[in-house]
C-alpha cells in the first residue's frame, strides 16, 4: 500500500473517526481525486479499523463512488422518468456512439467520462444532461454533438459561473 | 456558488448588524410576542423594516431572478448576469434577488421586476439577450414587448393595466400554496424575509405554548400523514417515538428524493429552506430530540448549499443551538449527503446508511420509532411533511383539516413533468382531480397528440388511464387503481409513448436499485425485467419453442409479480411490480400487440419495426452495409440495396447511416 497524502490530509480531519464518518470520508476523498483507488480504500479502512472488504462494499453499494478516474470532461446522461419519456435513451445511445464508451468508463485519453444518473431533478427540462455540472435542456441525439464540441480539447474550462 | 456583484447586499436591510438585519434577542423578543422596550418611533421603524422585507413595498426597482436547478438549465444563470451587468452599466440604483423556483418549470428563465409603487411583474422566457429591453421599458414605467405570465396580486400597489393576475393564470388558479408559499417568492438566502413572512412563530409558539403531547396531538388531529409515499399518520408516528423512554432520541427528515421523476424536496429545499429548518426543529422538539439529520442527496449541491447557509442563519439567531428562544430546549441539525441509492428511501436503509453501512433494509419491527438510529427511538419525516408543519401549527389543526378528502388532509405537492404543455410544480388540495390538474394546470398534452396515462407515484406507483382520469388524489382512491400517492412524481405520457416501455424502464430501474438482500426481489425484478425484454426484442428468426416460451413467461409476469410483493422484506421490493402490473391492467391490449403481432403500436420499441431500403432513393453509397452489424444489406456498389430480412436483427444502425433518408422502419 503506498499510503496517498490527501486521504491522509482527509482523515486528519475526522480525529475520532467511527463507522458513521465512512460515507463521507469516502465522498470527500472521491471529491479530491476525482475516484477511489484501492490505495485510498486500504488507509481509509487502516484508519477506522474496517477491514477493506467492508470499505469495499459500502463503496460498491451507492451509485455515487466510482472506482476509475474520471474524464476531464464528464458526462451525465438523466434518466429520470420524465428524461425517459421524452426520449433519453437516444441521448444516450447518441453519446455511448460519440465518446464510444459505455456508462462509467472514460475514453482512454482522459478526455470524457459517460455517467448514467437516476434523476438530476430537473424534470421539467427533460431531457437533460450536465456537463462537468452545467446543466442542458431539451438535449436531442443531434444536439448532443454540438454541445460536445464546446467541450472539445478543454476550449472551455472553467469559463461558466455555475 | 455566484458572488454578489451589485453594490449592495441582497436584502435592502442586510449588512447592518452581523448576519441579518435583527439582533438575536430581537428576533427572540418578535417571536415570543414578549415586550422589548422600544418606543413608539422604533416600532414604528422596524415595522417598516419589515414591510421592505416582505417587499410590500421597494424603495428602489427590484429584479428577481428564478435561480433554481431548474432555473440555471435554462439559462437563468446567464440572465442573472445579464441582469447584474445591466444595473452596473446604467449605474443603477437597484436590487438583483436570486430567489427559487416559482414553480412553472416550463416558462423557465423566470425573471419578476417590481419598480416603487406598482406591483411586481413575471416575465417568462427571459434569457440573457432579452434582458437588456425588457428592463429598459419596465424602468421606464412601460410594459415591453417580451412574454408577461403576470402581476402579483397586492392591495396596496398600483397594478399594471391589461395585465393579467397570476393568481388567475391557469397554472396557478387551481392550486392551493402552502408548503410553496413563499418559494419563488423570497431570497431563499435571507432569513429575515422569511421572518418577515411569518416564519419562526410557529416554532416559538410550540415551544412556549405547547407540551410535546399537546403538539403530537394537534398533529395528529389535523389528519397530516406522511408525504413520502407511504402515507402513515405523522402524529401517531411522533407519539410512539415521545412514549419509548431513552436519554436521546433522533428526528431524520428524509430528502433522498431517489424517485426519478419527482423533484419537489429539491425545490422546497432551494425556495425556501427556512421553512424545513423550522419544521424540523417543531418536530424535534415534539418527540423529544435534540439531533436532527438531514439525509439529502448528493446530486442536489444548491439544495445542500442553501439548506447549511439557513443552518447557520438559524444558529446565529439563535433559533437552533443551546437553549432555543430560552425555552430550554436544544437542537443541533446536521446535513448527511446520501451516496445514491433509491433504497436509501426506506426507513431502516436510510438509518444503515447513515451509520456508515451499505443502505439495506432491517426487518421490522421493532420500527424506528422504537429502537433505529444507533438503536435509539427515531422518527423519520419526509421534507414535505417537515415544511407542512409551520403553517399546521400557526394555522391550528382545524385550518389544516379544512382542506381536503376524508382520509387525506391538506395540500399535496406534485412534480409535473412529461409530455404536458405546461410542466413543474403544483401543490392542490387533496382531492383534486388528476383530469384538472393534467389539463387545467398543465394544459394536456402538446401538439394536440391524445393523452394516454398518467404514471403517478414513480418506480412503485402505477398508471392513470384515460378512463379514471376524474380519479381524486387522496391515499385510498389512488390505491383503488393501482396506484399510489408515492413521493409526487407526475408524468403524464401521450399516444408517442409504449407502455411496455415504460414498464420496462421502472422495472431496470428497479432491478439495478434493489439492494439484494432478499431473493424475491433481486432474482424476481430481474426475471420480469427479462421478460419484458424479451417481448420488446426481435425474434425473426427464432423457433416455435421460443416464442411458446416468451408467452408462458408474459402469462406467469401476474404470477411472479405476487410473489414478489408477497415476500420482499421492504417497501421496494413488495411495490417493485406496481409499474408491470398497472400498465397490464390498463394496457393489457398493447401487451397483446407486442405479444402476438409482434409490433408495437406506439413506434417505440424500434426492434419490433421492419425495415426497408426504398429502390428509387437508393443511391448505393454501401455506407448502410457497412454500418450493419447483421451482415444483412446486400447490393451492388452504385445500385440499390435491398435488406436480407432474415438477418437484420432491426438495430436501426443503416437508419442512421443514410444520408440519403431512403431506409424507413415500418
Amino acid at each position: 500500500m503506498n499510503p496517498v497524502p490527501q486521504v491522509e490530509a482527509i482523515l486528519d480531519h475526522y480525529p475520532d473517526a467511527r463507522r458513521e464518518h465512512l460515507i463521507p470520508i469516502l465522498q470527500e476523498v472521491q471529491e479530491h481525486l476525482g475516484f477511489l483507488s484501492r490505495d485510498a480504500m486500504e488507509q481509509i479502512g487502516d484508519r477506522l479499523s474496517l477491514p477493506v472488504s467492508k470499505v469495499y462494499g459500502v463503496a460498491t453499494f451507492y451509485n455515487q463512488f466510482r472506482f476509475q478516474p474520471r474524464g476531464r470532461t464528464h458526462c451525465q446522461v438523466c434518466r429520470g422518468t420524465a428524461c425517459h419519456v421524452k426520449g433519453s435513451a437516444a441521448v444516450l445511445e447518441a453519446l455511448k456512439q460519440k465518446l464510444k464508451i459505455e456508462p462509467g468508463q472514460t475514453t482512454r485519453d482522459g478526455q470524457y467520462s459517460l455517467e448514467v444518473v437516476a434523476c438530476i431533478g430537473a424534470c421539467g427540462l427533460s431531457p437533460v444532461i450536465a456537463i462537468n455540472g452545467e446543466f442542458y435542456a431539451g438535449v436531442t441525439p443531434d444536439s448532443v454533438g454540438t454541445i460536445l464540441r464546446q467541450y472539445d480539447r478543454g476550449a472551455k474550462h472553467d469559463s461558466d459561473d455555475h | 456558488m455566484i458572488a454578489t456583484t451589485t453594490s449592495r447586499p441582497a436584502s435592502p436591510a442586510t449588512g447592518a448588524k452581523g448576519p441579518g438585519a435583527f439582533r438575536a434577542h430581537e428576533v427572540e423578543a418578535m417571536l415570543c410576542g414578549r415586550r422589548d422596550r422600544l418606543g413608539e418611533e422604533e416600532q414604528q421603524e422596524r415595522e417598516q423594516r419589515l414591510a421592505l422585507l416582505r417587499r410590500d413595498v421597494v424603495v428602489r426597482p427590484t429584479v428577481f431572478v428564478g435561480a433554481g436547478t431548474c432555473g440555471l438549465g435554462a439559462g437563468a444563470g446567464r440572465t442573472l448576469q445579464a441582469v447584474r451587468d445591466y444595473v452596473e452599466h446604467k449605474q443603477l440604483d437597484a436590487d438583483v434577488v436570486e430567489v427559487g423556483c416559482i414553480g412553472m418549470c416550463s416558462a423557465e428563465p423566470l425573471l419578476d421586476v417590481q419598480t416603487p409603487g406598482r406591483t411586481r411583474l413575471c416575465f417568462a422566457h427571459a434569457t440573457a439577450d432579452r434582458a437588456e429591453g425588457l428592463l429598459d421599458a419596465v424602468l421606464a414605467g412601460e410594459l415591453p414587448e417580451a412574454e408577461i405570465l403576470g402581476q402579483f396580486r397586492s392591495e396596496s400597489l398600483e397594478p399594471w393595466p391589461d395585465v393579467p393576475f397570476l393568481d388567475e393564470h391557469p397554472f396557478f388558479a387551481p392550486q392551493t400554496r402552502w408548503v410553496l408559499a413563499n418559494c419563488g417568492l423570497l431570497d431563499p438566502r435571507s432569513i429575515d424575509e422569511y421572518l418577515a413572512r411569518g416564519g419562526y412563530r410557529a416554532l416559538a409558539q410550540a415551544l412556549h405554548l405547547m407540551t410535546r403531547i399537546e403538539l403530537c396531538d394537534a398533529v395528529e388531529a389535523s389528519g397530516l400523514r406522511g408525504r413520502g409515499g407511504g402515507g402513515f399518520p405523522t402524529g401517531r408516528k411522533w407519539r410512539i417515538a415521545l412514549n419509548t423512554p431513552g436519554y436521546q432520541k433522533y428526528l431524520i427528515c428524509n430528502a433522498d428524493e431517489g424517485d426519478p421523476g419527482a423533484f419537489m424536496d429539491r425545490a422546497v429545499i432551494e425556495g425556501d429552506p427556512h421553512r424545513l429548518v423550522e419544521g424540523l426543529s417543531i418536530a424535534a422538539y415534539a418527540i423529544g430530540a435534540t439531533k436532527a439529520y438531514v439525509y439529502i442527496r448528493a446530486e442536489y449541491p444548491q439544495a445542500i448549499e442553501r439548506l447549511a447557509e439557513a443552518i447557520r442563519q438559524a444558529r446565529a439567531y439563535g433559533l437552533i443551538g443551546e437553549n432555543v428562544l430560552g425555552s430550554g430546549s436544544n437542537m443541533e441539525i446536521i446535513i448527511k449527503q446520501g451516496a445514491g441509492a433509491f433504497v436509501c428511501g426506506e426507513e431502516t436503509a436510510l438509518i444503515n446508511s447513515i451509520e456508515g453501512r451499505r443502505g439495506m433494509p432491517r426487518p421490522r419491527p421493532p420500527y424506528p420509532a422504537v429502537s433505529g438510529l444507533f438503536g435509539k427511538p427515531t422518527v423519520i419525516n419526509n421534507v414535505e411533511t417537515l415544511a407542512n408543519l409551520p403553517a399546521l401549527v400557526a394555522g391550528g389543526p382545524e385550518a389544516f383539516r379544512s382542506v381536503g378528502t376524508e382520509s387525506s388532509k391538506g395540500t399535496k405537492v406534485f412534480a409535473l413533468s412529461g409530455k404536458v404543455q405546461r410542466t413543474g410544480l403544483v401543490e392542490v388540495a387533496m382531492g383534486t382531480s388528476v383530469r384538472e390538474i393534467v389539463f387545467d394546470i398543465g394544459g394536456g398534452p402538446p401538439e394536440g397528440k391524445a393523452f394516454k396515462a398518467a404514471q403517478i407515484g414513480g418506480p412503485s406507483g402505477g398508471c392513470i388511464p384515460t378512463c379514471h382520469l376524474d380519479i381524486e388524489v387522496d391515499y385510498d382512491s389512488l390505491k383503488t387503481v393501482g396506484a399510489m400517492m408515492g413521493s409526487g412524481g407526475l408524468v403524464v405520457m401521450d399516444e408517442d409513448n409504449c407502455m411496455v416501455d415504460v414498464a420496462k424502464f421502472f422495472m431496470d430501474f428497479i432491478q439495478r436499485e434493489s439492494c439484494g438482500k432478499c431473493i424475491p426481489c433481486r432474482e424476481g425484478t430481474r426475471h420480469m425485467l427479462e421478460s419484458l425484454e424479451s417481448i420488446t426484442r426481435s425474434h425473426r428468426n427464432g423457433s416455435g419453442d421460443q416464442a411458446l416460451g416468451r408467452l408462458k413467461g408474459v402469462m406467469y409476469l401476474n404470477r411472479l409479480a405476487e410473489v414478489i410483493q408477497d415476500t420482499s422484506l421492504c417497501g421496494l421490493g413488495q411495490s417493485a411490480p406496481n409499474p408491470v402490473l398497472s400498465t397490464l391492467r390498463w394496457f393489457r391490449e398493447e401487451y397483446e400487440a407486442h405479444v402476438f403481432e409482434r409490433r408495437c403500436p406506439a413506434g417505440v420499441c424500434t426492434q419490433l419495426l421492419h425495415y426497408r431500403i426504398i429502390p428509387e432513393l437508393c443511391k448505393g453509397c454501401t455506407l448502410c452495409a457497412k454500418r450493419c452489424p447483421a451482415d444483412a444489406i446486400r447490393g451492388a456498389p452504385k445500385s440499390p440495396h435491398y435488406i436480407v430480412e432474415e438477418k437484420c436483427i432491426a438495430c436501426g444502425s443503416c437508419v442512421q447511416a443514410c444520408r440519403l433518408n431512403a431506409i424507413v422502419a415500418e
